[in-house]
């Protein structure tokens, strides 16, 4: 068995994005009951820095299709490089990052190839299926999050898959691969450059949600901008990052790179402290991973109580004051 | 000068489940939740309409779905669509999105002239989004996705700006193009009283009484429908259910489940309480 990862920058960086890591970790756990292998494939001017942890991780060999006009997302050019990989490597199974490369490039390769991919799947297994051997069970919740679908593809080859970052844990155990690199050669045609790129203004972000080990997030029911302050403070006592749900990014009490949920960031905390969120079901996907949930929510019938460990059912701006109060007292 | 497509879908209206489309074990009953036009596909057809302001060009709407998804293509046509098209039957139920992609590509061929596609980044129900750069390889149209501005249209490229995550990238894109857009891009319009007005009768010929036949064809209020026998190409062995290359296996719904919860009083002696057991889960947390 083979399984192909597609491997991504961080845009603006020389470095490998998280999700690579999760996925190579992902795909070498699916591959050692069968000894199979784990292949990369990197599109693009120039390697990232930092490949060496692809094989500590436990990638076998990465295929560099090296082309300094691809230094963009020239999604037609991409599509094609990598669907000749794919036709010339075979692998059984491929996988992509549901970063916004991933979902612009995946779908492309198999409408080409004729094959089947499933979206933002939180859990890959490799079973038996039918009369049909080992396959892949690609699951993902559906219908905005109200269903878990299990998803294969039985007759068509490669299984192709997407995941989103942060939502497979990255292994501890690491592997001693030996790093292996070989440049693939493509009939390149220019006429695949559709585009051409004027701009790239960088986005500033100084908040790393994925990373912090407390998140305090407040959503629509903290009320405005002024009052969204007391989350900040509380975080601060706490020594927590900012999260928001969508609503309170929308009434722009926070910036937007704070979002948590389904089309924010995926966090998995040790501990997150919900202040007005009702618990939508976008703003779960992004959050009920978390190790413990503390709901303040004046409404005892909201739905975020139903996925919390502690709660506290009353006004957010008598209870936080009053826990920012004790939390410095007693800190 | 070509035509745009606009590719919307009709969706139940997964964002806001409450009442009565909640079960009494938590989950949610499909049957008895309301439809709408996907959110995003309404910014799809927002740029489009803006590209047809600036320039005069003729906008499509395309959807496949059963035959209620008409009420979307009227949606449209208030909004300040041209025409819509339902692409309708029993062969296509069950597709997934490659077979989806492929039906919808080769009704765009059908209808002819396009040489611009615009779809929502994603549909509600499925979240894939792949439904759109999979139309964009069947067509072997360039394509951006993520679309969060319109800036400059000519007759050869449309200058856009996209959510590349971490960059906003502002990118020149030759035609024939798809597009991908995202609710950021545009506030969608309200419908038009003028056009409601002018269309509100429009319905499928097959709902169309004979004797009135040609005074909704005078009209302009047939809605053209597409079926698997006008698509002469199509490859029926690819689509549906059996063409399908991914299949369900599974299905399981995901009840709002108590977990162990401790409540907290929301008096000064809860609180305190509270932030003690915080402390001491903290302290965990830290080592
Ligand atoms: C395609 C799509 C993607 C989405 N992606 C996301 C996403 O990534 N992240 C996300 O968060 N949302 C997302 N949403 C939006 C989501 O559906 C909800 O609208 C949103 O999460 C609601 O935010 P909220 O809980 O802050 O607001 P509300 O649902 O309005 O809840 C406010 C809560 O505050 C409580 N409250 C009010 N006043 C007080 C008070 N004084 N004290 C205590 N409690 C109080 C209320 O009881 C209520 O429960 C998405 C929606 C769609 C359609
Ligand atoms: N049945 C359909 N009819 C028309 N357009 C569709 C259909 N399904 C998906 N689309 C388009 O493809 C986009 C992405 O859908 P999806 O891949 O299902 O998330 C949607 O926002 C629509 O623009």
């Amino acid at each position: 068995m083979k399984t192909a990862v597609f491997i991504e920058k961080r845009a603006g960086t020389e470095r490998l994005r998280n999700v690579t890591l999760e996925l190579t970790g992902k795909a070498a756990a699916l591959m050692k009951p069968f000894h199979g292998e784990v292949v990369g494939i990197f599109v693009g001017d120039r390697l990232p820095e930092d490949t060496d942890d692809l094989f500590k991780y436990g990638m076998h060999r990465v295929v560099f299709y090296n082309n300094a006009k691809l230094k963009h997302l020239h999604s037609i050019a991409i599509k094609n490089i990598v669907a000749q990989f794919v036709k010339s490597e075979k692998p059984d199974i491929v996988l992509f990052g549901a970063t916004h490369t991933g979902r612009d490039i995946a779908p492309l390769v198999a409408a080409q190839i004729y094959t089947g991919l499933t979206a933002d799947c939180t859990q890959l297994v490799i079973d038996d299926y039918r009369d049909k051997g080992k396959i892949l069970y690609q699951i993902r919740p559906a219908f905005g999050g109200n269903i878990l679908a299990t998803i294969v593809t039985p007759d068509h080859r490669p299984m192709m898959a997407t995941v989103r970052e942060g939502v497979m844990p990255l292994p501890e155990q690491k592997s001693n691969n030996t790093v292996k690199f070989e440049e693939l050669t493509v009939d390149f045609k220019d006429e695949w450059v559709k585009s051409e790129f004027l701009r790239i203004i960088p986005k500033i972000s100084k908040v790393d949600l994925s990373a912090a080990n407390v998140i305090v997030s407040g959503g629509a029911g903290v009320g405005n901008k002024e009052a969204f302050k007391m989350i900040f403070q509380l975080a601060e006592a706490l020594g927590a990052e900012v999260g928001a749900s969508r609503a309170a990014v929308d009434f722009g009490f926070v910036e937007k790179d704070r979002q948590v949920g389904q089309t924010g960031s995926v966090v998995r905390p040790k501990l997150y402290i919900a202040c007005g969120i009702s618990g939508s079901i976008q703003h779960r996907a992004g959050m009920e991973e978390s190790q413990k949930i503390l709901a303040i929510n004046k409404d005892p019938d909201a739905p975020i109580f139903g996925i919390a460990h502690m709660g506290i059912v009353g006004d957010l701006k008598e209870i936080i004051p009053l826990m920012i109060r004790y939390l410095r007292e007693e800190g | 000068m070509s035509k745009i497509v606009v590719l919307a879908k009709q969706v139940p209206d997964t964002a806001n489940i409450r009442g009565n489309a909640m079960k009494e074990d938590g989950t949610v009953n499909r049957a008895a939740l309301p439809t709408v036009f996907n959110p995003e596909d309404l910014n799809a057809l927002e740029t489009a309409l803006q590209i047809k302001d600036r320039t005069g060009r003729e906008v499509i709407l395309l959807t496949m779905g059963p035959y209620k998804a008409v009420e979307i293509i009227k949606q449209a046509l208030y909004m300040g669509a041209d025409a819509g098209y339902l692409l309708t039957d029993k062969k296509f139920a069950g597709s997934d999105t490659w077979a989806t992609s492929y039906i919808l590509a080769e009704a765009i061929k059908k209808i002819g002239g396009v040489d611009l596609v615009v779809a929502g980044r994603q549909a509600i129900d499925g979240d894939t989004a792949q439904v759109g750069p999979q139309v964009a390889e069947k067509l072997n149209f360039n394509q951006v996705t993520y679309v969060t501005a319109l800036n400059d249209v000519t007759d050869k490229a449309i200058t856009v700006e996209r959510d590349g995550e971490f960059q906003t990238e502002v990118i020149k894109a030759r035609l024939p193009l798809l597009l991908t857009v995202t609710s950021a891009a545009n506030t969608p319009r309200y419908p038009s009283a003028r056009n409601m007005l002018r269309y509100f009768k429009a319905d499928i010929k097959e709902n169309i009484p004979a004797e009135k036949r040609a005074e909704y064809e005078r009209n302009g209020w047939v809605i053209p429908t597409l079926t698997f026998a006008d698509l002469k190409d199509i490859n029926e062995a690819q689509i549906g259910l059996k063409g399908s290359p991914t299949k369900v296996n599974a299905i399981r719904d995901i009840a709002v489940q108590g977990g162990d919860l401790k409540m907290y009083d929301p008096q000064l002696d809860g609180v305190k309480a509270l932030v003690r057991d915080l402390m001491k889960q903290y302290v965990e947390v830290q080592s």
